[in-house]
């Protein structure tokens, strides 16, 4: 089903060849827009009284990594692009994503930014809404995304001792960074979890039933 | 048995006693455990019963610590602190799976289960576990406490 969303055509026609993609779905609108031109459109979506997007709910973040544009597309890539823009395959290794919100008009918006990993860089939201600086903390602190003139670009969740960034796809899923030291018997492998020492815990327990028997 | 054995062993079976009943925790409070802690502190299951019913929320004056709810690796040295901080004797309960395993966050921040950085006397399972689970470890505790050596500064 194709819908026609006035507030994307309304973007595109703003922001012409910036704009790259659009998609809308049951009221849903979502606009993947150029690196260079995200300032530029969040202003205008927040600065431009009709349509008025005073906030911003979320900055996040997406790591493509194992994603193929060969696979099945995600709902994301299912839509229509009403522009007729050539449908570019997800290149960049991650996307930068911002969720706006009209409390005059009760609708949100999302942008989409591709962002290589190379070059993992965006310009920083801080100066058109302080809560981006937190949120692009977050954004840094999981994927190493870097928000260029952010005034305090830090870890937020995890510490400083902290290496890599958690939520990229090629993060150990089972890699420990303890900060506390470890008792004497336990010890972190490198990238898994605890390894239990022979005599604490489970030779402790009383022998199951079957074990009696 | 001689007297001198008769009288240490009657006084370490009284000072166990007077241990047992007279537990003052300091709850180690992180996450949604913490309402099932709290209900068991309140007055319908009313921890009081056992002598356990008053907190203290300085380290230095409490003698069993109560970690409840998950512990990140970032919070993990603040835990170890407290923990250094408590006078002897002192003991640890692990009041939900999170706390004993680390639960079902097998991931890059949480610590997975707290007897990695500090000793354990006394696990209780549960995602939270009831009330009365609470009860009957607090129960075990005490039996613990009344059978081990007691070290009495003599």
């Amino acid at each position: 089903m194709s819908e026609t969303s006035p507030l994307l055509l309304r973007i595109a026609q703003e922001f012409g060849e910036a704009v790259i993609a659009t998609h809308s779905f049951r009221g849903d609108d979502t606009a993947t827009v150029r690196r260079e031109s995200i300032l530029e459109v969040l202003r205008f979506l927040k600065e431009t009284p009709e349509l008025g997007f005073e906030m911003l709910t979320d900055v996040t973040a997406v790591d493509y990594l194992k994603y193929r544009s060969t696979d099945t597309p995600g709902p994301a890539f299912l839509a229509h692009e009403f522009l007729a823009r050539e449908r570019e395959p997800q290149s960049a290794r991650f996307s930068v994503v911002y969720h706006l919100y009209s409390l005059t008009h009760n609708r949100r918006i999302r942008l989409k930014v591709p962002v290589e990993e190379s070059d993992a860089a965006v310009p920083s939201a801080t100066p058109l809404w302080p809560i981006a600086d937190w949120l692009e903390r977050e954004v840094w602190d999981m994927f190493g995304i870097k928000f260029v003139g952010h005034p305090d670009l830090r870890r937020i969740l995890t510490y400083e001792e902290f290496e890599g960034h958690a939520l990229r796809k090629d993060y150990p899923l089972r890699k420990r960074q303890p900060l506390a030291p470890t008792r004497e018997g336990w010890e972190w492998a490198a990238d898994q979890t605890v390894s239990f020492p022979k005599t604490d815990r489970f030779d402790a327990m009383p022998p199951s039933k079957r074990e009696r028997e | 048995m001689g007297l001198g054995t008769f009288f240490t062993t009657k006084l370490e079976q009284a000072v166990g006693w007077a241990r047992k009943y007279s537990i003052f925790q300091y709850p180690f409070v992180t996450a949604c455990c913490g309402m099932e802690y709290m209900s068991t502190a309140c007055a319908h299951y009313d921890i009081d019963r056992f002598g356990a019913g008053l907190p203290r929320f300085s380290p230095r004056q409490a003698d069993v610590l109560f970690v409840v709810g998950t512990i990140s690796h970032k919070l993990a040295p603040v835990l170890k602190r407290v923990y250094d901080q408590m006078c002897e004797p002192k003991w640890v309960i692990a009041f939900g799976v999170c706390t004993c395993t680390g639960g079902f966050y097998d991931d890059y921040a949480t610590v997975q289960g707290i007897d990695t950085i500090i000793p354990v006397d006394l696990y209780i399972p549960g995602c939270p576990p009831r009330p009365e689970t609470v009860l009957q470890g607090l129960m075990l505790l005490q039996e613990k406490i009344q059978k081990e050596k007691q070290q009495l500064g003599i």
